[in-house]
């Protein structure tokens, strides 16, 4: 099994099956497409903030090319969880862990693994919608290429354009591709951040309530935009609605106190949730 | 008619509040024109006795030999500006890339050792830099210098430099660096890049309030660039600045000379007020675009 500093930042593995994909030769991993196949494995993962654990014993296993929702009340972990797949977490110092944390049958936390690497992988948008203010939409979809090395002109227009459709935001902002990313309506700036993450095409988009800012015409446009992401990309949301869970995820995770109380169908879990304290928080009694 | 209010002060209490409040109210009218009176006089005292004495030739010639009338301080008001850009030479890296340390690197411990240690330098007389650089740089050397001169006034910029640099580069919200490190981008590239180019505004505004500081500095240059009163035509030898030319010709027995000087004391202040304008300008664009 390779591991990510081996193939990266040359081509990716397990492109199969990808819209997005631009050719380039098949990478040494490349993986066939199953039913069930597993973007990340999970296993025994625990992480501290200093003295504090914020995660427990997490074991899990997150499907490719399928929506998964993380759900659970405020300071539950699941934030921490979301930052933890792409080694986010670590700009927060201090931070310790345990466990195995796998992506793609690769390990994420190997010795001589960088985390540069793996977030060219593993795509992250935020909370709050922050295109670069010194940049144009244009400069903001394409910054993740441009200081990646990637020169060619044809490559960058053609990857400006792919991004922006995919994150259906091409019809509303192209005859204005030179005008700042903070110009833009809130809704559009945050898929403005989307494409700017699909544009150094991973294989993960990790959202972590990409919809809390934003109004619900705005989210609707963000769910729908998530169930076309579905078809090439593995994207794993943290929600505080759970609505928005119940709407666009295949699985939902419900995290509560740092532990993982129950994972499974999304449907299953908002109408026949098997723990007590899951039908709880999804019926509305606390959280 | 209904009683009187029970809210409504007496008539003679009233008076006498309102009293108090404008007596207050113009003491501290009077202490808010005390504060900037003085730079009124000094504008006023530079206008009318140096502007007569503006005139072409001023920003032309160089001076005349003792004795002879006319002449002017082109050397001088070159010099001021080579002495400035090679300040900047030293003075602008060094700053920044200690500001960019303090701000993104370093640990917490060895930062407050290092704000603290700029802030000293910050503090130190600027004589104190000239009789250091005459010991590292004039003495070795066996000469006075251009160099010498760019150098003290080049290090007295860094620690202001570092500390607004600082200072800018942490209020750029953390989500840039999250959103950039997201698109795994080396962090190295993300600072140079995404960080230091949203606060390029803010840096280039503390780089030219440091220059606004030392373009006026004259101890430092005493010792060093020692003042020429011809062109300089080679950075090892002195050269000319406006601050060194002013004190020389303020300490002269000659009218015509106290008269250039307050000329020169005129075109230096002028270019320090231009620096301040651009620093008003490039800080209210922030303002607005943020």
């Amino acid at each position: 099994m390779s591991t990510l500093s081996e193939t990266a930042p040359g081509p990716k593995p397990s492109e199969t099956g990808r819209t997005l994909s631009t050719p380039v030769p098949a990478g040494p991993a490349a993986l066939p497409v199953e039913a069930d196949e597993v973007a990340f494995d999970i296993k025994n993962f625990s992480l501290w903030y200093g003295p504090r654990q914020a995660l427990m014993d997490v074991t899990i296993k997150l499907p490719a090319r399928k929506v998964t929702a993380i759900i659970g009340p405020s300071g539950c972990g699941k934030s921490t969880f979301l930052r933890a797949l792409n080694r986010m977490h670590e700009l927060t110092p201090g931070t310790r862990l345990e466990g195995s944390l796998q992506h793609f049958g690769r390990d994420l936390y190997g010795p001589g693994i960088e985390a540069v690497a793996i977030r060219r992988r593993i795509g992250m948008v935020f909370q709050k919608s922050n295109p670069f203010p010194t940049m144009s939409i244009a400069e903001n979809v394409l910054v993740g290429l441009r200081l990646n090395g990637v020169r060619d002109k044809a490559v960058l227009q053609e990857r400006l354009e792919q991004s922006l459709q995919m994150a259906a935001l091409w019809d509303e902002v192209k005859d204005t591709l030179n005008r700042p990313g903070t110009s833009l309506s809130g809704g559009q700036q945050q898929r403005l951040c989307i494409a700017r993450s699909l544009a150094v095409q991973p294989e993960t988009l990790l959202m972590d309530e990409p919809c809390s800012a934003l109004d619900p015409i705005a989210t609707a446009k963000i769910e729908e935009l998530i169930q076309t992401l579905r078809s090439s990309y593995t994207v794993v949301i943290v929600t505080h609605n759970m609505q928005q869970a119940a709407r666009c995820s295949d699985r939902t995770a419900f995290f509560y106190m740092g532990k993982l109380i129950e994972f499974g169908d999304t449907r299953k879990i908002f109408t026949n949730p098997s723990n007590a304290q899951t039908e709880a928080y999804v019926s509305g009694r606390f959280g | 008619m209904s009683a009187p209010s029970p809210y409504l002060p007496t008539p003679g209490f009233a008076r006498w509040r309102k009293a108090k409040s404008t007596a207050v109210t113009a003491v501290l009218v009077l202490c808010a024109l005390a504060v900037i009176a003085p730079l009124f006089l000094v504008i006023y005292f530079l206008l009318v006795q140096g502007w007569s004495s503006l005139d072409l030739n001023f920003f032309t010639q160089l001076p005349k030999p003792t004795g002879e009338s006319g002449g002017g301080m082109a050397n001088a008001i070159v010099g001021t500006i080579e002495l400035l850009a090679m300040a900047s030479v030293v003075g602008v890296p060094l700053g920044i890339l200690g500001g960019i340390y303090l701000a993104e690197y370093g640990s917490d411990r060895g930062n407050d050792w290092l704000r603290f240690a700029a802030d000293v330098l910050n503090g130190v007389p600027s004589i104190v830099w000239g009789m250091v650089i005459y010991l590292v740089l004039v003495v070795p050397f066996k000469g006075f210098s251009a160099y010498a001169g760019g150098v003290a006034l080049g290090l007295m910029m860094v620690p202001l430099v570092m500390r607004t640099t600082e200072e800018v580069l942490i209020l750029v919200p953390q989500s840039y660096r999250e959103a950039a490190l997201a698109l795994g981008v080396a962090r190295w590239k993300v600072i140079m890049v995404i960080v230091v180019r949203t606060a390029l505004k803010g840096i280039a505004t503390g780089v030219i309030v440091a220059l606004a500081r030392i373009a006026g500095e004259t101890a430092p240059l005493l010792f060093t660039a020692l003042g020429n009163n011809f062109w300089n035509h080679n950075l090892k030898e002195p050269i000319a600045a406006l601050p060194l030319q002013i004190f020389a010709y303020a300490i002269s027995p000659y009218d015509d000379w106290h008269r250039q000087a307050w000329a020169g004391a005129l075109v230096l202040m002028a270019l320090i007020l231009a620096l301040n304008i651009t620093v008003r300008v490039l800080s209210r664009d922030r303002r607005k675009s943020s």
